[in-house]
């Protein structure tokens, strides 16, 4: 792997493996191994893997071996301490190349040369340092910009399910995010961990069609990789996303799927290392653990480049209180939630509006970054679109014909809502304009007096717009 | 003392030998690099430390300095308007010595030691003085005279005490002892973190801390020296309610502590408050406010002690006689951190792998809230009030720190994200929550804003409690097959939730509401429900009352600004009557 040594002949050298679990290599007789050190693994064969110390104790340390530990042996394979972190090379040439999980080329091509090497466990970002995230970025797709709107240095997850077209959604995101009036440097960094062959093929056929992939790097753990080498790839990502961003001023969009195969990948290493287990056989760590990853989303201040990231998880069962969603949700700026009922009305994206929520949109949108009436419309649209919601679950159970007149309507709303603004197609792109518009033709079938979160002289200055279309 | 030497390291648990003579609590610098930590654990010469940076690189055989002196914070003027880590380190300072990102191992003290602050004595040569007197004080900012106090164990007679300019370590006064020692008092205190700074008695707290909250002043009030937790799902706004209470509460100082929360949330109200003005005095909020940030990419034990570096700051301030509230967002980071910290120490877990000392943190941390009598003359009064946000998995209130923090709390604030999804803001449900603080409240409202307030809220509670049954019942049979009088009720609660309860923390009028525009808007809806109830005994249907333009002008009432209110209330009660009279 020569991306990730270097000349590695001076260090010593310890033919001394005493246990092997899991993933796990217990060494001893060391001398001077420090916490968190890289660590070469030779193994009889010539092959080389490499690790990192996770514990040190006297003379013994506890490593984990991305590669797995599969053909090791305890007698002969030999362990070399390599006195620094893992580092990953670092360029602008990156930019349209395919990398594995570690970072090492699969493409073809050459190897990179580094201007610069970093430690992929990178530094927190001080707080004082962050400068807020407030430039609007249009995605195209309504029901994340009218309702759901993404900004600059935000952290956004997708929250799905097995057979739901989040790739789909993730790709379409990728190719589409544009910031208003603005020609600047963008840049998509996307990692793949554990996700199937066909899965990483449509991403690249989709980025190499569109043209997106020469502005795009690929780090790809596929599922049949070693699972632990996980561990690492979102960290690789994010070290590759910040050099762009703050060293080579680039807005990066960071995708990161499936953030789930990551957190088993931990669990794995926790079980291994008979650590207390917290929910669900997740170390009581996850917390901490996933926001090193995502809390490197973000804009510094000074800085013209951002790393917006986007994480793509799949809920077990679909359920939103399994650790995995949960946690995320706690560190993350809002949640996008995929509906397995939108799914299957056919509706793409299934965006579940409800409980989909973006904390940072009402910095990012109104007068100046999308138009003075969004936040207005946007509380109105959702307000209707609930109570139809609620209209169409007491349908169910008492008949349509129970319900008041007005109710009948938002039962109404609710299901052109569906269609028409959640609704979109794969390759449709919506600027802010047409999503707002969309939203006032929608609320123009309601009397007046029900439009109360929207300021009066909004109403007066985009209703009849739309209501003399109607008549 | 004696240094010793590593012989472990996992993760923020590092090990070493030869520490003989530290003690429980103690800080030690770890290694060369010299990073700060606690010791937590003692067994024979091995002490486990707690190291609140990250360790890697660091290994067996590496040497451990112990200070001999327990984790302190320094409290001295300088502290508003700063922002500092979980172990008070000058986040502004740590930027401008390394940069963007937080490397490790700097060493910045808390206040700034050049500083010239301009002390004005408030005793004379001569005085005698007791720890906790005020000798003198500092116009820290705008907002917030810092008074300067005698440190805990000095008494005396005053030698010297000089107006003047000085910093923060140089000597103000000398005072005799009663040994006939000389002792110098400078205007900074440390203080270890983890121990209750002293009062004369506590009082039970008597006034309300005015949020501009509708649904937290009139129906569920905190006093000032009260507790409160807010606990709910992601999503549910806890922290947009911790920021609104930060901006508004009517408190002297606040302490916001982001304890492994969000990077941007801090940069927000770094960015806000300084914008922000107070509604009394006109002044930036910032004026008032010290911020520790320890967000959840940053150390997991300096987010252990973050909590109790901010509430050593705000007791301090409390001493002075002022009202202090502190947010701590969120107490489930913390409790986490603890949990973590506990894992690596091997010991036995109790519920959901919690250390079994977990309830008793929580109730310690809790108990240091409260209204005081301080120290020393001249006789002042001081209160801090606590109020914590808890993130409890998948929303589940058995969460043991959700239960653990419910046992020593009195006021109970229930956000669930079912009103969150109905974008209903602020999410705190109104049938669930609870604050042991309503008699207290009804006294003071009655006493400070009108005498019938408080049965206002009542009434207001009873049409939502009976909302609640109604639902039920119209889940089975139908809005229509209501009774007109029950209907009526439905569309009046309606009102009180939308028109009320719901309040928009980002419009820039209805973000506060003062005391008074609460209650001429609570008492409007109650006075048209009054005269509607006649019109429907009278016979007019509700589908028919429901047309009156009064509605409408309800809803609006309160994006009404403060000055205007009482006109816009005034004119709708005369609709109202005209309306009434025309029928």
């Amino acid at each position: 792997m020569p991306s990730l040594s270097l000349n590695s002949k001076k260090f010593i050298e310890y033919q001394a493996v005493n246990d092997i679990s899991g993933p796990l290599l217990l060494v001893e007789g060391v001398e001077d191994v420090k916490y968190a050190e890289l660590v070469e693994i030779i193994l009889p064969n010539g092959e080389t893997r490499h690790g990192q110390v996770l514990q040190v104790e006297q003379d013994k340390a506890l490593i984990q071996v991305f590669e797995g530990t599969t053909g090791i042996d305890t007698p002969k394979t030999k362990v070399r301490f390599l006195a620094r972190g893992i580092e990953l090379p670092l360029s602008v040439d990156m930019l349209g190349r395919v990398f594995d999980g570690l970072g090492r080329p699969i493409d073809g091509g050459p190897e990179i040369i580094a201007e610069e090497r970093r430690d992929i466990n990178g530094a927190p970002i001080n707080p004082y340092s962050r400068d807020y995230p407030n430039e609007f970025i249009q995605t195209g797709i309504s029901a994340i910009d009218g309702l759901n709107t993404l900004v600059r240095g935000q952290k956004l997850p997708i929250f799905s399910g097995s057979g739901l077209p989040h790739n789909k959604l993730a790709a379409q995101i990728a190719r589409q995010a544009k910031v208003l009036g603005e020609q600047e440097e963008f840049a998509v960094v996307f990692g793949a961990m554990g996700i199937t062959f066909e899965e990483a093929e449509f991403f690249i056929n989709d980025f190499k069609k569109t043209g997106a992939l020469e502005r795009t790097v690929l780090f790809l753990n596929l599922a049949d990789d070693p699972a632990i080498e996980r561990i690492a790839t979102p960290r690789v990502v994010l070290t590759t996303a910040e050099y762009l961003a703050f060293a080579k001023h680039y807005h990066v969009l960071v995708i990161l799927t499936d953030m789930t195969n990551y957190c088993e990948a931990l669990r794995e290493i926790s079980a291994a290392r008979k650590e207390v287990p917290g929910r669900r056989g997740y170390p009581g760590y996850l917390y901490t653990d996933l926001a090193t990853i995502y809390e490197r989303a973000g804009r510094i201040k000074g800085k013209k480049g951002s790393i917006t990231l986007i994480p793509i998880l799949t809920m077990p069962e679909d359920d939103k209180t399994h650790p995995i969603p949960d946690l995320t949700g706690y560190i993350t700026e809002g949640q996008i939630i995929l509906s397995r009922g939108l799914h299957r009305k056919k509706i793409y994206p299934p965006i579940d509006v409800l409980p989909s929520l973006s904390r940072l949109k009402d910095k990012g949108i109104g007068e100046g970054k999308t138009r003075e009436d969004h936040s207005d419309v946007f509380n109105q649209l959702f307000a209707a679109y609930a109570r139809g919601k609620e209209a169409q679950e007491l349908a169910v159970i008492l008949g349509e014909a129970a319900l008041s007149e007005m109710d009948k309507l938002y039962y109404k709303f609710a299901d052109i809502f569906e269609e028409r603004y959640v609704g979109q197609g794969e390759y449709e792109d919506r600027s802010i304009f047409q999503t707002l518009d969309l939203g006032w033709e929608l609320l123009s079938m309601f009397p007046r007096s029900e439009l109360k979160r929207i300021r009066d002289e909004y109403l007066d200055k985009y209703l009849p717009r739309f209501q003399k279309e109607e008549s | 003392m004696e240094v010793g030497r590593i012989v472990k390291v996992a993760g923020p648990l590092v090990v070493a030998e030869g520490m003989s003579g530290a003690k429980m609590y103690d800080v030690a610098l770890v290694s060369e690099k010299k990073l700060l930590g606690e010791i937590i654990e003692l067994k024979g010469d091995l002490a486990s430390i707690q190291v609140y940076e990250e360790t890697a690189g660091v290994g067996p055989g590496e040497p451990v300095f112990p200070t001999g002196a327990p984790l302190s914070v320094e409290l001295g003027p300088g502290l508003i308007r700063s922002i500092y880590d979980g172990v008070e380190r000058p986040l502004d300072v740590i930027a401008s010595i390394a940069g963007e990102f937080i490397t490790r191992g700097i060493h910045v003290p808390a206040l700034d030691r050049k500083k010239k602050w301009h002390f004005k004595p408030t005793k004379k040569k001569g005085d005698r003085i007791e720890s906790g007197d005020v000798i003198g004080e500092v116009q820290e900012t705008e907002l917030v005279i810092h008074k300067i106090m005698v440190p805990p164990g000095i008494r005396g007679e005053l030698l010297e005490i000089k107006e003047g300019e000085y910093t923060v370590e140089e000597p103000v006064a000398v005072v005799k002892t009663p040994e006939g020692e000389r002792k110098e008092i400078i205007m900074m205190q440390k203080w270890p973190v983890r121990k209750p700074r002293p009062y004369r008695e506590k009082v039970l707290p008597v006034e309300l801390m005015v949020t501009g909250q509708r649904v937290i002043d009139t129906f569920f009030p905190v006093t000032k020296g009260g507790t409160a937790c807010v606990p709910g799902p992601f999503g549910s706004g806890k922290t947009v309610i911790q920021h609104q209470l930060a901006k508004w509460s009517d408190a002297d100082i606040v302490v916001y502590i982001g304890c492994g929360e969000r990077g941007n949330e801090m940069t927000d109200v770094l960015i806000e408050f300084p914008e922000l003005k107070d509604p009394r005095s006109g002044l930036p909020l910032m004026e008032r406010t010290v911020l520790i940030a320890n967000t959840s990419n940053m150390p997991v034990a300096a987010r252990e002690a973050s909590v109790y570096t901010g509430i050593t700051i705000a007791e301090y301030f409390r001493d002075m006689g002022y009202s202090v509230a502190l947010m701590a967002d969120s107490t489930s980071r913390w409790a986490e951190a603890m949990r973590e910290i506990s894992g690596r120490l091997e010991e036995m877990p109790g519920e959901e792998g919690y250390p079994a000392y977990l309830a008793a943190r929580v109730a310690t941390f809790y108990e240091r809230a409260g209204r005081v009598k301080c120290l020393g003359s001249p006789e002042r009064e001081g209160a801090l009030t606590v109020i914590g946000a808890v993130s409890p998995p998948g929303g589940d209130l058995s969460d043991p720190v959700v239960q653990a923090t419910l046992r020593v709390v009195k006021v109970f604030w229930s956000l669930e994200d079912k009103l969150a999804y109905r974008r209903h803001f602020p999410a705190i449900n109104w049938l669930t929550s609870y604050s042991l603080y309503r008699d207290i409240s009804k006294e003071w409202l009655e006493k400070n804003v009108a005498p019938d307030f408080f049965d206002l809220t009542n009434e207001a509670m009873r049409i939502l409690e009976k909302e609640a049954e109604l639902e039920e019942i119209v889940r089975l049979v139908g809005v229509e097959n209501l009774s007109q009088e029950d209907q009526l009720l439905l569309e009046i609660a309606r009102s009180i939730r939308e028109d009320f309860l719901h309040q928009n923390a980002f419009h820039e009028v209805d973000t506060y509401s003062s005391l008074k525009k609460q209650y001429l808007m609570l008492q409007t809806i109650l006075f048209f429900y009054k005269k509607l109830k006649e019109l429907v005994s009278r016979g007019q249907t509700v589908a028919e009352l429901k047309k009156l333009p009064t509605w409408e002008r309800i809803a609006r009432m309160k994006y009404s600004t403060e000055d205007k209110i009482e006109e816009v209330v005034k004119s709708i009660r005369e609709e109202i009557e005209n309306a009434v009279s025309v029928s």
